[in-house]
C-alpha cells in the first residue's frame, strides 16, 4: 500500500448529499479481475454522456461540461470535498481503488459510510470527517477561488487552509500508523499467528460444529 | 457480569487480540466468496505465496455476474465469463468447504445459498465481500460486508481488523397489519432513521413484530440494515432460528447438535442490556412502502404522495429532492399509486426466497400482467428455491400470468448480467438500492414487497394490495 504522510492538494468539490459507491463505479466495471485501471471510469455515468462500458478508449468518449471533476480547475485535484455519507452503498473496493487511481489521496466529508470508510485505509486514502459546518466552509472557499488547496498532515492529523486556518482530524493510532508506514496488514496480523491459532484450538474444542 | 447485547456476546466471543486504541483482531468462522469482489484477493494470497488460513470456512458460488436464461449457452459475455471462471480456478486452487458454480444445483445468490445450505448458524461471524452480508444477522450470527483488501485479510489470517461498533436497538412493538412484510418493515425503518441513521451502529431489531416475522422476513430485514448504514444487522435467536437450520447440509448433527442448540439459545441481548441508542416503531403504522427517489430513504407508504421539495426547509436535502425527482421523471403531489411502471423485477438477496415467491404468486394468481407492462422478471434466489418453487406449481402460475421465470442470480438488482433497464424505464423492484444507474443507466428504481411488485405488474401502476 501507498504511503500518506503530508499532502498539499488541489481541491475538487463535489457538492451532492449520499454518493453511493454505483455511482463512484459502476458495475459494469466491476467485472475486471485487475485492482488498477478504474480511475478514467470514477463517477463514470455523471462524467460521460455516453454509456460506458469496460473496454472503451475513454480518452474518445464525449465528457459532461457541467460536471465538477471536468472543470479545468479541478484538473490535477487530489482532496476530494463532498457531503454526508458519502460512499453508501455496496463494499466495492473498486470505489476507492477508482478515487486513487484518479489521483485522490484524501476525501473530505461531514460523514462516511461504514465499509466505504473502512476501504480507504488499505488503499492509501486518507477519508476525513469534519463537522457540516467546517465542510460548508471548505466548499465555500473552494468555489471562490481558483487553485485552492489544503494541507494535509496526517502525523499532525491537521488540515490546513491556504489562509493558514487549520482544523484537527480524528484517526484511530492502528490505522494512522498503517497509513503513516504504507505497511501490509496482513504481515501485522501474522505477527499473532500464534494467537490465532490457540484462540482456534479453544474455539475447536468449544463449538467442534464450526468446523468441518 | 453486567448485562450484555446480543451484539457485545457475539463481539466479545470472537475478539483474538485487543490493541490499546481498541483496534482488535476478530475471529472469522465463515467467510462466504462470490466472483466480483475475489479476484484481487486471491491473486494477492498468489503474489505474497500465502494459502488459506482455513480451508473449511470458505463457502463460494457465482451470482452476480451469471445469466438467468439460456443456460446452455454459458455466459455469452466475456468478460463476465472470464471473472466466473476464474473464481472456478480459485477456488480449484485453493480449496473451499463448499462450492456451487454456475449452473449447479445449489448454485444461488450468496446471501440465499448461505443459510438454505446451513452454512451460516447461529453464533457465528460472518463476511463477504457484499454489503448484503448483514442478511446473516437473522440467525445471530454477527455477519457484515467487507472490501476486497480485506477478503484477502480473512483469507491469509481467518481474522479482521475491526473496532466495536455502538449498539442500537430498533423495536417494533405490536402485530404487523396482513399483507406488511419484513421489506416494509425495513422500508419503514428506513424511512425514519435515513440512510446514514445507522451509521457506526449495529442494529439488533427486536420487539413483537418482529418476533412474528418468518426466517425469510426477517433475512429481508437484515438484509437492508446497510441501507439504513449499519454494517450488521441481527435478531435474537428463538425457535424459529432452529427450526429453520435444523437439517440443512452444513447444520451440526447428532450430540452436535444438541450441545449447539443449548448454545444458541443463549443469543439474546439480557434483561437491561444498554443500547446506545433506541427506535421504536408501531407496527400497526406500517403500511406498504413504496420508494420515490434514488435513495431508500425517500419512501412513502402506497397511500403516499411524490413530496415537493419547495416544502424542505434544507437546502442539500432540497436539492437531493429536486435531483432525485428530475433523475425519476416525477412530479410533485403525484399519488403513488397512479404511477406506471414499465418492468417489474422480482428478486434479489433481499426477496427472492420460497415465501417471497409464494407472495408474489399469490396476487399473481388468475391475474394477467398489465398491458403498459413490457416485463415481469421472477428470478429465483438459488438453484434449489427454484426446485421449491417449481414443485408448488409457483412457476406455472407466474408463466401464465404472463411473467417470465428465470434461472438464479442476482440479475437485475445490480444489473451486471443482461438484465437491465433502458434509459427512462420505471421499475416496480424488490431489491434493496434505488441508486441512480442501479439497474441499468438512466433506469427508474422503486422499491417494494414481492407482492406489491406483482401486484404493480398485474395493475400497470403501484397499487395497494389490501384493495386487490
Amino acid at each position: 500500500m501507498k504511503a500518506f504522510t503530508t499532502l498539499n492538494g488541489l481541491v475538487c468539490p463535489l457538492d451532492r448529499a449520499n454518493v453511493d459507491t454505483d455511482a463512484i463505479i459502476p458495475k459494469q466495471f466491476l467485472k475486471s479481475i485487475k485492482r488498477s485501471g478504474f480511475g478514467p471510469n470514477l463517477f463514470d455515468e455523471w462524467r460521460y454522456l455516453d454509456h460506458g462500458e469496460p473496454g472503451m478508449d475513454n480518452s474518445q468518449r464525449p465528457l459532461n461540461p457541467d460536471f465538477v471533476l471536468n472543470f479545468p480547475r479541478y484538473a490535477g485535484a487530489q482532496v476530494l470535498l463532498a457531503r454526508e455519507n458519502f460512499g453508501c452503498g455496496s463494499s466495492r473496493e473498486h470505489a476507492p481503488w477508482a478515487l486513487e487511481d484518479q489521483g485522490f489521496r484524501v476525501v473530505i466529508a461531514p460523514s462516511f459510510a461504514d465499509i466505504f470508510f473502512n476501504n480507504c485505509y488499505k488503499n492509501g486514502l486518507l477519508p476525513i470527517v469534519q463537522p457540516a459546518e467546517v465542510v460548508d466552509q471548505l466548499f465555500r472557499e473552494c468555489e471562490a477561488a481558483e487553485g485552492y488547496t489544503l494541507n494535509v498532515d496526517l502525523a499532525a492529523q491537521t488540515i490546513t487552509t491556504p489562509s493558514g486556518q487549520v482544523f484537527g482530524f480524528e484517526v484511530t493510532e492502528h490505522r494512522k500508523h498503517c497509513l503513516l508506514g504504507g505497511l501490509d496488514e496482513i504481515g501485522l496480523t501474522l505477527q499473532h499467528a500464534e494467537q490465532i491459532k490457540a484462540y482456534e484450538a479453544q474455539r475447536r474444542q468449544s463449538q467442534p460444529w464450526l468446523f468441518a | 457480569m453486567t448485562a450484555q447485547t446480543l451484539y457485545d456476546k457475539l463481539w466479545h466471543s470472537h475478539v483474538v487480540h485487543e490493541e490499546a486504541d481498541g483496534t482488535v483482531l476478530l475471529y472469522i468462522d465463515r467467510h462466504l466468496v462470490h466472483e466480483v469482489t475475489s479476484p484481487q484477493a486471491f491473486e494477492g494470497l498468489k503474489l505474497a505465496g500465502r494459502p488459506l488460513w482455513r480451508v473449511d470456512s470458505v463457502v463460494s458460488t457465482a451470482d452476480h455476474n451469471t445469466p438467468t436464461n439460456d443456460w446452455d449457452k454459458g455466459i455469452q459475455d466475456p468478460i463476465s465469463r472470464q471473472q466466473v471462471e476464474t473464481l472456478d480456478a480459485n477456488i480449484k486452487a485453493f480449496g473451499a468447504l463448499a462450492y456451487f458454480p454456475f449452473k449447479d444445483k445449489g448454485q444461488g445468490i450468496v446471501h440465499v445459498m448461505g443459510p438454505e445450505q446451513g452454512a451460516t448458524l447461529p453464533g457465528m461471524t460472518v463476511v463477504c465481500g457484499d454489503s448484503h452480508t448483514s442478511t446473516h444477522g437473522a440467525f445471530g450470527a454477527l455477519a457484515h460486508g467487507i472490501g476486497t483488501s480485506e477478503v484477502e485479510h480473512v483469507m491469509a489470517t481467518q481474522t479482521l481488523v475491526a473496532k466495536k461498533s455502538k449498539n442500537m436497538l430498533v423495536r417494533v412493538d405490536g402485530k404487523l397489519p396482513a399483507g406488511i412484510t419484513g421489506k416494509d418493515v425495513a422500508l419503514a425503518i428506513i424511512g425514519k432513521i435515513g440512510t446514514a441513521g445507522g451509521t457506526g451502529y449495529a442494529i439488533e431489531f427486536g420487539g413483537e413484530a418482529i418476533r412474528e416475522l418468518s426466517m425469510e422476513g426477517r433475512m429481508s430485514l437484515c438484509n437492508m440494515a446497510i441501507e439504513g448504514g449499519a454494517r450488521s444487522g441481527l435478531v435474537a435467536v428463538d425457535q424459529k432460528t432452529i427450526d429453520y437450520v435444523k437439517g440443512r447440509p452444513f447444520a451440526p448433527k447428532g450430540e452436535q447438535w444438541d450441545a449447539a442448540v443449548a448454545y444458541w439459545n443463549t443469543l439474546h441481548s439480557d434483561n437491561g442490556a444498554q443500547f446506545d441508542q433506541v427506535v421504536v416503531l408501531d407496527a400497526a403504522d406500517i403500511q406498504p412502502q413504496v420508494t420515490w427517489g434514488t435513495s431508500p430513504e425517500m419512501v412513502t407508504d402506497i397511500n403516499g404522495r411524490v413530496p415537493d421539495p419547495a416544502q424542505e426547509a434544507d437546502p442539500v436535502k432540497k436539492g437531493s429532492i429536486e435531483r432525485a425527482l428530475a433523475y425519476m421523471g416525477l412530479q410533485a403531489g403525484t399519488p403513488m399509486s397512479e404511477i406506471p411502471v414499465d418492468i417489474v423485477f422480482i428478486g434479489s438477496c433481499t426477496n427472492s426466497r420460497i415465501e417471497d415467491l409464494r407472495d408474489a404468486a399469490a396476487v399473481a394468481r388468475g391475474r394477467q400482467k398489465a398491458a403498459n407492462v413490457k416485463q415481469v422478471l421472477v428470478v429465483p434466489g438459488s438453484g434449489l428455491v427454484k426446485a421449491q418453487a417449481e414443485q408448488e406449481g409457483l412457476d406455472k402460475v407466474f408463466i401464465e400470468a404472463g411473467f417470465e421465470w428465470r434461472e438464479p442470480g442476482c440479475s437485475m438488482c445490480l444489473a451486471m448480467n443482461a438484465d437491465r433497464l433502458q434509459p427512462g424505464e420505471r421499475c416496480a423492484s424488490t431489491s434493496n438500492r434505488n441508486f441512480e444507474g442501479r439497474q441499468g443507466q438512466g433506469g427508474r428504481t422503486h422499491l417494494v414487497s414481492p407482492a406489491m411488485a406483482a401486484a404493480a405488474a398485474v395493475a400497470g401502476h403501484f397499487v395497494d394490495i389490501r384493495s386487490l
